[in-house]
């Protein structure tokens, strides 16, 4: 059964300040599990499976549902979400994320009973951010206020297009003017905590209808604003239509130019890019996906959803990342059957392992990775004597691309557009310093690090 | 096995001396590919075998089977046969290189140690390439030829069309052909009987001093140097001191014997016969095909010997991953040791990293020799596009099509068949000239050549260039009039095998200071994953490992990331 834990009723510790347990925090990041700051929260992200129709570009985990079992699956998800939070030994959940699939099908009570057995075994607090991905349909937005009454105080809307011919042509279920609708009553539920989903680099779309239609979102967005380029994805219905060639899409330089062109745009506008995809205003980010980019725990319930944390009330102590079965049938199965639907577990034991991480997430973000936030998870080998040196990404730092200052270690405007050309680079010299140390310490028989670092 | 020694432990007791020079042939068989070469002289061996009155004819094609199954078919190696022949016993000594490699320098070697060939022709096939190459090697030798015409049991035989060919081609009568099926044991006794008859037997004398021709060698890692010798004049015994013509350097001879296939150790070698002789030298360039040995106390002239073989096919070779160097170093100095007609330089490139440039007696030599490599030794290797020696840039060469050839003659062989000679520049063969004529001819043409000397041509240095520097491993030589195309298309293949990066990327095909094809690689502008939330970190980790891994094994030319690959796409022979 589960555990019940009684957490001490106060404010969540921010990761930045010192947790004081009986167990030497310079040790458990040099083995690679995580100091106890970590492991007392996490996010929870909640996967609802089901969609009423595939989109043709769309290869996410998902179902058409048959039937409605909206009763067994809360009662599933209710079920995991306990066993996982048992699992994890978290004492509170910072953020929760319902995404899917198109999770605003399901039914306000199953999200309020979630939020309720989250709440029942950790500290939830009022003021966590619980976001819901919403599809712009009538029936959707017709839902918006239950859901905001189950708990929901951020939602993020899928408008994709204000384009009626490119959405049919997406396999979306809703029109431009539903979307605007749906915006409009979001913004009055949630206001200041409404975010969209837009995509660029659809067929046939040009720089100049993009332009227009990025106008046209800003006359009517809320504070969040979420870029995505199309991606062609295998087993997709629009990845055989351009295979085929009866569909093209736009090319890389003007994709390029498209992403450009929106982030000025955005910027005018007062939104700041503090992700590769993601604008705020007024300081609205998402603190749930903030969190994935932190390199902090989270929980993932439901089919296919992923987790990363340290299962410490089975007596782990290595961070794993976790992946939920994909097929709901069978997930509901398991979780009815052992308590949760857990397929796969790799732990994540090396330093370097994580270290990669959250370097290839904290570098996604333009504030970059501080030297604080590193030094969390790397005592010894700071931001400085890593990448300082190497010839690299002293050529990224000369071109402009890269910044590395007393501040943080991050990409320049230029820089975060072409991040993935940038990443590998860091990655040869994170492990070839990494590598270096080990053997030096090897060399030297064996003595402790303890000394070298002062915190 | 042991039967098999029991029989010729009998054999043994045939006194070697016994047989005079003139009851002695020696003969090898030549064919085109496929033509029936090793099945023929399986069943010569078989019946020679048989012939034995003290076997039984059961136990010597048992050994035969035994063979087989055990994937040591009896391939056309040298082999002494015991034969009688109207109450005489000859010795046939069948004369071939166990080599895998069919070319002409092979072939040149064993006829010089001959008098006769047997030359088949497949029924069906007719005459083909390398038939009329065989044949004039062996007829320039002055040797007996007797055209053998094989394969008569195949539904599509037409032994009298083939006959006409031989009789048009050689100027052999029709009468002189011999209709064989070597598969079936077909007429196979006429050919032994043909060799006792019209081949004579070797001029060669048993009164005067010890003479041989080394026509063969190969390497034993237990006794050294086994080289296979035609013994031209006097004997040679145990213990005897010999000296090497070539290098002047004495050895005593610790064994000697007939090979019928195998080696058959005998107390003496004579005039007129074959066999093999280990006498301590430690490496095959000792026993130097061509060479003459004799004794050390009655020196001889030596013999005209070979000219030595010349390497006209080079090919770099180079590890997959310079960890596996020293794997492939062995691989190579072993394989060497038994085909010493193969030179070893080594090289090094920037971009392979250390390997070798080996240089082989032709295409063919060169796809046995890089497939035992990497079927016997495992070893991955890259082989890059094989060069051809050049000697000096002088004028401009005619120009016949685009392979640069000159028609030299034309002869009907047959109302069906016509005999073409080109002269050839060699590197226009080399690569795939051969699988295209095959391919535009439905395979029904062959295709032989042999190498004609240096001509003039007008050859330039073709340059590569990444932003502006050089690739020096691309740099190849080109006929002037290929320059362009060859430029444009390692351009072309290096674009498609560079990856983008943060720059641009030119890339240039440059002969001095001209720039005569361009290809350019566009920098990034946009290059990062769109969604990356919590389900995606497993997915993109693993892509940018891949990638950071990819990175390690780059080759930088100035600012350029070039992957191995890309050198490979454009160095590697292109595939057929």
């Amino acid at each position: 059964m589960i555990k019940r834990t009684f957490p001490a009723v106060r404010r969540v510790l921010s990761p930045g300040v010192r947790y004081f347990s009986g167990r030497d925090t310079t040790e458990d990041v040099c083995d690679g599990t995580d100091s106890p700051h970590d492991t007392k929260q996490a996010s929870l992200y909640v996967h609802w499976p089901y969609c009423l129709r595939r989109c043709s570009y769309c290869s996410f985990n998902k179902y058409i549902a048959r039937e409605d079992n909206s009763h067994i699956m809360t009662q599933c998800f209710q079920r995991e979400t306990e066993t996982l939070l048992q699992l994890s030994q978290v004492s509170s959940i910072t953020s929760v994320f319902f995404g899917g699939g198109t999770p605003s099908l399901a039914h306000p009570s199953t999200v309020a009973a979630i939020l309720e057995a989250v709440s029942k075994h950790v500290n939830l607090f009022d003021k966590a951010e619980i976001t819901l991905e919403v599809n712009p349909t009538p029936v959707g937005m017709s839902k918006l206020k239950d859901f905001c009454h189950a708990g929901v105080n951020r939602v993020s809307i899928g408008v994709q297009s204000l384009q009626d011919d490119d959405l049919i042509f997406l396999g979306r279920d809703h029109s431009c003017h539903q979307a605007l609708q749906t915006i409009e009553e979001a913004r009055r539920l949630c206001p200041g905590r409404v975010s969209i989903d837009v995509m660029f680099g659809r067929p046939r779309q040009s720089i100049e209808s993009w332009e227009n239609e990025l106008s046209e979102l800003l006359k009517v967005c809320d504070d969040h604003v979420s870029l995505y380029q199309l991606t062609l994805e295998r087993g997709t219905q629009l990845f055989k239509q351009v295979q085929r060639g009866e569909v093209a899409v736009p090319g890389d330089d003007v994709t390029a130019e498209m992403y450009q062109c929106a982030r000025r745009t955005l910027h005018q506008h007062g939104f700041l890019q503090y992700e590769v995809s993601n604008f705020a205003r007024h300081n609205a980010v998402s603190h749930h996906n903030m969190s994935y980019w932190k390199g902090r725990q989270y929980i993932g319930v439901g089919p296919g959803a992923h987790g990363r944390f340290v299962p410490l009330g089975e007596g782990g102590v290595v961070r794993e990342a976790r992946i939920q079965t994909l097929e709901p049938d069978v997930w509901i199965r398991e979780v009815q059957q052992r308590g949760h639907g857990t397929r796969r577990r790799i732990q994540l034991h090396h330093l370097d392992v994580r270290l990669e991480e959250v370097l290839v997430m904290g570098m996604r973000t333009t504030e970059g990775i501080n030297h604080k936030h590193w030094e969390l998870f790397s005592p010894q080998l700071g931001l400085h004597e890593v990448f300082g040196k190497s010839n690299d990404v002293q050529e990224l730092l000369q071109s402009g691309q890269l910044i590395l200052d007393d501040r943080s270690l991050r990409c320049s405007w230029d820089g975060l557009a072409v991040l993935d050309s940038i990443l590998p680079a860091l990655l040869v010299e994170l492990e070839t310093k990494i590598l270096q140390r080990r053997q030096r310490n090897h060399s030297s028989d064996g003595q402790t690090e303890q000394a070298s670092s002062p915190r | 096995m042991y039967r098999l020694i029991f029989y010729f432990a009998l054999k043994e007791t045939i006194d070697l001396s016994k047989f005079p020079v003139d009851r002695i042939r020696n003969f090898c068989i030549i064919a085109h590919i496929d033509h029936g070469k090793s099945t023929l002289a399986d069943r010569l061996l078989e019946i020679t075998g048989t012939v034995s009155k003290t076997e039984k004819n059961k136990q010597v094609l048992d050994k035969l089977q035994v063979e087989r199954e055990r994937g040591i078919t009896v391939k056309a190696q040298t082999a002494s046969l015991l034969y009688n022949h109207q109450g005489q016993q000859y010795l046939l000594n069948l004369i071939d290189t166990p080599g895998h490699v069919d070319f002409s320098y092979e072939v040149s070697r064993s006829i010089s140690a001959c008098q006769g060939v047997l030359l088949i022709v497949d029924a069906n096939q007719g005459i083909q390439a390398q038939t009329m190459a065989n044949f004039y090697l062996a007829f320039e030798a002055q040797l007996s030829i007797i055209p053998v015409i094989n394969k008569i049991d195949l539904k599509n035989a037409d032994p009298e069309t083939v006959e006409s060919q031989i009789e048009k081609a050689f100027d052999i009568p029709r009468a002189e052909c011999i209709r064989i099926s070597a598969k079936l044991g077909t007429n196979v006794e006429n050919v032994l009987q043909a060799v006792v008859d019209r081949i004579p037997p070797p001029p060669v004398s048993t009164d005067g001093p010890f003479k041989a021709l080394v026509f063969d060698s190969s390497f034993d890692h237990y006794r050294g140097v086994v080289a296979n010798i035609a013994v031209f004049g006097g004997r040679v015994r145990r213990g005897d001191k010999i000296v090497s013509a070539h290098l002047g350097k004495a050895y005593e001879v610790n064994e000697l014997g007939l090979l019928r296939p195998e080696e058959h150790p005998t107390q003496k070698l004579f005039a007129g016969q074959v066999g093999y002789i280990i006498a301590g030298m430690k490496d095959v360039k000792e026993a130097q095909i061509g060479d003459t040995l004799y004794l050390q106390e009655q020196p001889v002239e030596a013999l005209p010997g070979f000219k030595r073989a010349k390497a006209m096919v080079f090919a770099g070779i180079y590890p997959m991953d310079q960890s596996e160097y020293p794997g492939l170093r062995s691989a190579i100095e072993r394989l060497t040791l038994n085909d010493s007609s193969v030179t070893v330089q080594r090289d090094s490139s920037m971009a392979l990293g250390a390997g070798w440039r080996l240089g082989f007696l032709g295409l063919l030599h060169m796809e046995v020799f890089n497939q035992r490599l990497e079927q016997e030794y495992n070893a991955s290797v890259i082989v890059t596009a094989p060069t051809v020696p050049y000697k000096a840039i002088l004028s401009s060469a005619k120009l016949i099509k685009t392979r640069r050839a000159v028609q030299k003659n034309m002869v009907y062989i047959d109302d069906q068949r016509v005999m073409i000679k080109y002269l050839f520049p060699l590197n226009e063969i080399i690569v795939d000239f051969y699988d295209l004529l095959k391919s535009l001819s439905s395979g029904y043409a062959s295709f032989d050549y042999e190498i004609a000397g240096y001509q003039a041509a007008d050859l330039i240095k073709l340059d590569i260039l990444l932003n502006g520097r050089p690739v020096e491993e691309l740099t190849t030589i080109v006929h002037t009039d290929r320059a362009y195309s060859t430029g444009k298309a390692v351009c072309e293949r290096l674009k498609d095998s560079i990856p983008r990066q943060l720059f641009e990327i030119a890339i240039q095909a440059v002969i001095g200071s001209k720039v005569i094809a361009r290809e350019t690689i566009k920098a990034y502008r946009k290059n990062v994953l769109a969604k990356c939330y919590g389900g995606d970190i497993t997915r993109k980790m693993k892509l940018l490992k891949r990638q950071a891994e990819g990175k390690k094994k780059m080759r930088r030319i100035g600012n350029v990331e070039v992957p191995k690959d890309a050198f490979i796409n454009v160095l590697k022979r292109k595939d057929k």
